[in-house]
């Protein structure tokens, strides 16, 4: 009994020092390290799972569900999410399921069919469904427009007729498809790049007519050069439009012929179809190739169904081009800068005033940034060089609205600290006595910063232009307000002349992500899509930023040595 | 020296290309020193044009109203007449003057020259009694004559435009026909008259001369011809007892303003024209004081009553808890001195301009509650007064029959600084209040750019994300710093200081699309985790202590945290596992409308909670990594001092580093909470972005960041709106660049020091 107690008081002693030695805190911010570690962890897990998860074929759930106690349907999907839901709710929402647990599993099925059932998504309760099974032909397939379809194959036709309903009626529709597909491409190739280039000239054209109007030239010639190219534009057009014809005739004569689950008989042209698969019948190989295939289609094709679905090419594009743009003018700049704040500028109490304000500037909002490149960039400068250069377009304006060059000069302007207090650093870790000896030789000062500082500098400023990069491409507030768009028409780099369009609008992989979670209107549908998306973002974010760093350390390794 | 000549000319040459060469370097140099000098200073200029330009652009809404005097001119047209009204149209070129005769005189608006003089076409020798000019977008105005008739008049400009040159033509056109129209059947003279007229109705208020106050109501009747006929309504209103001296009728037809001798206004509601009841009667000003002019506001909700003693008063009415309407004195402007003579307001804004006797003459904005410009433009009293549809010149007739011609600068009369941050009384409201609600599908709304409830918002959100960043980061700094192994160190700091750079975007898109349906699953145990999780922490750290000796050498000192790791991912699993089983015993099974029905508090899915995760969430790095450099930069020899004379690592840490660092702590916290400020892409995804201003949890927010990503777009360049917006941006860039001042500086205070010790 007091052996009992005795235990209980060194019990009670020992945590009482243990409490005063202040060993418990120490756990306490341990803890709040390894919480933020894991909060990042699983960020990036997260992402990666939902991201990656997509492009894999779910297998296809065919069963009957009991929609009330008297009804059953026959019911075809694929389950995205499950959930425990408490019975009590499901009853006060008049639900009138008999059940001894607590809780019921729901399903949310990506049911498709939106054209016929009017809605992709529903939620079905685990206990109402019965008969489930995954049987090798049921069939997806994905659509250009109205989402996915399910369902059984029926049979193929041609111009009308049906060519296979037998057991080679799978083997046929792909070889089908496939030619549809190849039609498509080719379709697609007159009617962008052709007669998209037919149409850019005869807009330069127009301009050009009416640029003669304000100019008061009525130089006949030139207006019989004009007339007689719009002609010959014309007639160009009209052959490629022939050929268009025959091709949608040739690509509108493959129907297939499908069943839904709930028995209706569906024609779907395969001009309509991107592709077709039973991913129940398919092996491990199979689901692998079909992932690649997907993924191939996600980073390489463009988007389809307002953004929801397909690839994403144009915004990669979209970014890569206006960080690029970005760079050309951010570098010279920050360098310059750097170099006139740390080698020129007399080192005292402005100098000191100025530093802090540029590194202060890295933390003002982006969104003001974009405030500012809004009223300046395209409403003052883009207006005044519309007025000056393109009267002839006037009232469109041509650089008097957001586009492409205004968002690269607003986000240069935004990474402008960045670049200048990397480059600063890097030349402040140069030691003294390089300048010294150099300028002993007999070098002058110009000579010294060229051959000797600068490129030692080099390796600062190139981590300075990544890190600007990287920030560059995730920055999303302030371009909304100067250029950027949820579906750009055109790329800024094309074809016709002058090739680069510096006042087209773009699309960026960050604004997509927030225009296709949020703006969309099939939200469910396209989520997947944003994950992937927010996937690649990261990843190139952060090996942007591990470049950076790498540099950087490889950096300081390398003056220690100096120094010493 | 007895070298030959050709080596001294090769010499001299080789000396001369060498003084060359170093005047070339030397040139080179100067230029490099001068494009560099040009090039830095050009690109620090640039940084600083950013704030010189926001302010600019914002200036305009903080500068008072002026005029300019173009024309003076006598009244044209008869010079014995009287004029009753003045009016303008829309290019403010032609200027229009009805007299007490009967005539109408058109005539230029700048130089008094007549173009045209038209006849109303009244009744001859009947006497013109009195006269009404209703709402000026209509143009419309009516005589009210000797034998209780009245004739309704409308003045039109038709705009064309031969040789690509605007011609401006005016005619007049009789809207209910050309006869006039009987308004009392008892043929008394009519001595005050209001008209308001619409596509499908019209009505007339008149007073006879034995102040009985009458109405007649007109209504198209539909007809299959297409041409309808006026059905007519005749009724007599219960009038005040003492004369009537003002009546007014507002745009709808639905209410009535009568001002009686004794400064009463009577409020009648005449929406039923067969049965129109007078709701209220008010003393609108002080004892014995006469109401001397009466006008509406545009859109014709609120009264504006000038008094014989100078007074400028807004009412209108307000709905009280029973759903009544009373008329309710609203505010009070800058008087004027001796009687007001004239109110007039503008067409589709909340400004009047109010002149008295010497030419006082006085712009007002009601929303904004200023006084936009007051000026004295002549020696004689003010008559007559008309504005310009936009708002951009004026006319003014002065007692001396004089007509002086003004251009008006005053484009954004309703910002001052009591619109911008105090509470205002919006009509329609029954209450002041604090409202953001920039824009509406109306032409006269009442913008309410009140800037309150999106700082609030702003401060709301960085509140909830500092409130879960700041323990996080500090205390993960401390430990990263002062208690980790290095190896561990190494590792740790990159990765957080990676996140920083993570796109917001996704951030936002994970708290919108992924966080809020999560923490509205799991509400009852994630906010359980926040108790928990500490707790099992340090229970699991004593059970730790206890353990054998065995297993404690198996994870070396500083590596706690790496132990901590699966024990805190299995007490946060545990904690959302046990969220349906709380909700289920505890709040009937749905959390959501416990909180609604017992405790009365609005649950939003988007909610400060979302925000505040996880955009603490994205200022963690920031404070965490400066934060961790201030105490890790703590001089060794001290820590070292402190061991050596007992104390524990602990005691060291609290009483020595934390004190030391404290600095470099609190700019941390001040470039974090700059961050969460201005963060933008999260709050526009994880709020629902409505302006409110509730400090609840369960709500969500607009912040000043959201607003102008929202609302820029649509902003039309150079208007109040844009203008506002613009403010908002300078408001955050100034308070930013404050707070990162005040931590650069304290830093750099932090590095001395720190170089000193």
């Amino acid at each position: 009994m007091s052996k009992d107690k005795q235990d209980r008081q060194d019990v009670n002693d020992s945590a009482k020092s243990w409490f005063k030695s202040g060993s418990p805190w120490v756990w306490l911010t341990a803890a709040a390290v390894s919480a933020s570690i894991i909060m990042v962890a699983g960020l990036i897990a997260l992402i990666a799972v939902r991201g990656l998860g997509y492009f894999w074929p779910t297998p296809v759930l065919v069963a009957n569900y009991h929609e009330s106690d008297v009804r059953t349907v026959p019911i075809i999907g694929e389950i995205r999410d499950s959930e425990a839901v408490p019975l009590a709710r499901l009853r006060a929402n008049g639900e009138t399921i008999k059940s001894d647990n607590e809780f019921i599993t729901r399903h949310l099925l990506r049911v498709g069919n939106r054209d016929i059932q009017g809605m992709d998504f529903r939620w079905v309760l685990e206990p109402r469904l019965s008969q489930q099974h995954y049987p090798d032909d049921v069939m997806v397939i994905e659509r250009r427009e109205w989402g996915n379809f399910y369902g059984h194959l029926q049979a193929v036709k041609e111009n009308g007729k049906i060519i296979e309903e037998g057991d080679k009626t799978w083997d046929v529709l792909q070889q089908r498809i496939a030619r549809t597909q190849k039609i498509f491409g080719e379709i697609r190739e007159i009617e962008k790049d052709d007669i998209g280039a037919i149409n850019y000239r005869l807009e330069q054209l127009r301009l050009d007519e009416r640029r003669m109007e304000i100019a008061n030239d009525s130089n006949a010639d030139n207006r019989a050069s004009i007339s007689s190219e719009r002609t010959a534009l014309q007639a160009r057009y009209k052959v490629l439009q022939q050929n268009l014809a025959q091709l949608h005739i040739n690509i509108n004569r493959d129907i297939l012929v499908a069943k839904t689950g709930d028995g209706q008989v569906v024609d779907i042209p395969l001009a309509k179809v991107v592709r077709a698969y039973r991913p129940n019948a398919m092996n491990i190989l199979n689901k692998s190739l079909f992932y690649l295939e997907k993924l191939w289609e996600f980073v390489s094709d463009e988007p389809r169904e307002a953004n929801t679905e397909g690839g994403i090419l144009p915004a990669i594009f979209g970014t890569v081009m206006m960080v690029i743009l970005m760079s050309i003018f951010v570098t010279p700049f920050g360098v310059i800068a750097a170099v006139y704040l740390r080698e020129y500028a007399k080192q005292g109490p402005l100098t000191r005033t100025i530093r802090i304000a540029v590194n202060n500037l890295a933390g003002v909002p982006s969104i003001v940034y974009g405030v500012f490149g809004l009223g300046f960039f395209v409403y003052f400068l883009g207006g005044s060089l519309d007025q000056l250069f393109y009267p002839e377009a006037l009232p469109a304006p041509t650089f008097g609205t957001p586009g492409i060059l205004w968002s690269s000069l607003t986000l240069a302007l935004l990474t402008l600290p960045v670049v200048i207090v990397a480059t600063e650093e890097g030349l402040s870790r140069i030691p003294k006595s390089i300048r010294e000896g150099s300028l002993a030789l007999g070098a002058t000062k110009a000579e010294t910063l060229w051959r000797t500082v600068l490129p030692m500098a080099s390796p600062a400023m190139m981590t300075g232009l990544i890190l600007a990069v990287a920030r560059a491409a995730g920055e999303v507030a302030p371009l909304m307000l100067v250029g950027v768009v949820k579906l750009a028409p055109s790329l800024p780099l094309d074809t016709n002349a002058p090739f680069l369009h510096l006042e087209r609008k773009f699309m960026h992989l960050g604004f997509h992500i927030y225009d296709v979670g949020f703006q969309s209107p099939n939200v469910e549908a396209a989520r997947p899509l944003v994950y992937a998306t927010s996937l690649l973002l990261v990843l190139v974010i952060i090996a942007l930023n591990l470049t950076a760093i790498t540099v950087r350390n490889h950096l300081r390794e390398k003056y220690r040595a100096l120094e010493s | 020296m007895t070298a030959p000549t050709p080596d001294t000319s090769k010499a001299l040459q080789k000396a001369l290309h060498n003084t060359r060469h170093r005047q070339l370097r030397a040139l080179k140099d100067r230029f490099a020193r001068w494009s560099i000098a040009a090039g830095g200073a050009g690109v620090i200029i640039t940084i600083v044009l950013i704030f010189f330009y926001l302010m600019w652009v914002t200036l305009p809404l903080f500068q008072s109203a002026s005029l300019h005097k173009t024309g003076q001119y006598r009244a044209p047209g008869n010079a014995d007449a009287v004029t009753w009204h003045l009016a303008m149209e829309e290019q403010h070129e032609i200027g229009v003057r009805f007299t007490d005769h009967g005539q109408v005189v058109f005539f230029a608006a700048d130089s008094g020259k007549i173009i045209s003089q038209v006849d109303s076409k009244l009744p001859t020798n009947i006497d013109i009694t009195s006269f009404a000019a209703g709402n000026p977008n209509k143009a419309t105005v009516a005589y009210g004559l000797g034998d209780g008739r009245a004739q309704v008049v409308r003045h039109i400009y038709d705009v064309t435009y031969p040789d690509d040159h605007r011609l401006i033509t005016p005619r007049l056109e009789n809207p209910l026909g050309d006869a006039p129209l009987v308004v009392d059947p008892k043929k008394h003279p009519l001595v005050q008259l209001a008209i308001q007229i619409n596509e499908d109705s019209a009505t007339l208020v008149a007073v006879t001369d034995d102040n009985r106050l009458l109405l007649l109501g007109l209504e198209k009747s539909e007809s299959l011809l297409g041409d309808g006929d006026w059905t007519t309504t005749r009724t007599t209103l219960q009038a005040p007892a003492s004369p009537i001296r003002h009546i007014i009728l507002n745009l709808d037809q639905r209410e009535l303003y009568a001002a009686d001798q004794k400064g009463r206004i009577s409020f009648y509601d005449i929406s039923d024209k067969s049965a129109p009841r007078l709701i209220q009667t008010v003393t609108a000003v002080g004892e014995s004081v006469q109401i001397s002019a009466l006008q509406f506001l545009s859109g014709g909700i609120s009264i504006l009553a000038g008094g014989s003693d100078g007074s400028l008063g807004q009412w209108f009415p307000v709905r009280d808890a029973h759903n009544n309407y009373t008329l309710r004195a609203i505010r009070r402007f800058k008087p004027l001195i001796g009687p007001v003579t004239n109110i007039t307001p503008e067409f589709n804004r909340k400004g009047f301009m109010a002149a008295g006797q010497r030419g006082q003459f006085n712009i007002y904005h009601s929303t904004a509650h200023s006084t936009v410009l007051s000026k004295i433009l002549s020696e004689y009293d003010a008559h007559q007064l008309a504005i310009a549809p936009r708002a951009n010149a004026l006319l003014l007739e002065n007692a001396n029959q004089q007509i002086q011609f003004y251009l008006v600068d005053n484009e954004h009369p309703e910002i001052s600084w009591s619109s911008l941050w105090s509470k205002v009384w919006y009509e329609g409201y029954d209450s002041p209040q604090y409202l953001w609600q920039s824009s509406s599908a109306s032409n006269d709304y009442e913008p309410k750019f009140s800037l309150m409830p999106i700082t609030f918002g702003t401060l709301k959100a960085a509140f909830y994300a500092m409130l879960f960043a700041i323990p996080l980061a500090i205390l993960g700094a401390i430990y990263t710093s002062y208690f980790m192994a290095p190896r561990m160190r190494r590792l740790v700091k990159p990765s957080i200081e990676i996140m920083e750079a993570l796109p917001t975007v996704i951030l936002g898109f994970l708290a919108g699309l992924w966080l809020a349906p999560f923490l509205e699953k799991h509400l009852p145990g994630v906010f359980s985790l926040f108790i928990i999780l500490p707790v099992g922490v340090l229970l699991f750290a004593y059970l730790w202590q206890r353990a054998p000796k065995l297993l404690r050498d198996c994870v070396p000192e500083g590596w706690e945290g790496a132990l901590l790791i699966p024990i805190i991912i299995l007490i946060s699993w545990a904690a959302i596992s046990i969220s349906q089983p709380i909700e289920q015993w505890l709040f009937q099974g749905d959390i959501r409308k416990w909180l609604s029905n017992d405790l009365g508090i609005e649950f939003d899915q988007r909610n400060s909670l979302v925000v505040g995760l996880a955009m603490g969430f994205a200022v963690i790095p920031t404070i965490f990594s400066i934060a961790e450099d201030a105490i890790f930069g703590v001089p060794k020899h001290l820590t070292q001092g402190s061991l050596a004379l007992g104390a524990t690592p602990w005691q060291t840490l609290s009483r020595v580093v934390i004190l030391t660092a404290s600095p470099g702590i609190f700019s941390a916290i001040m470039i974090g909470l700059g961050r969460a400020v201005g963060e933008t892409m999260i709050v526009l995804m994880a709020t629902g972005n409505t302006p409110v201003m509730d400090f609840s949890i369960f709500q969500g927010m607009r912040t000043l960041s959201a607003n102008v990503a929202v609302e820029m777009p649509e902003a039309e360049v150079a208007s109040t709106h844009y203008r506002v917006l613009f403010l908002a941006a300078t408001v955050l860039f100034a308070a930013t660049f404050m707070f990162n001042t005040a931590a650069e500086i304290v830093r750099q205070r932090l590095r001395k020091k720190y170089s000193n010790l």
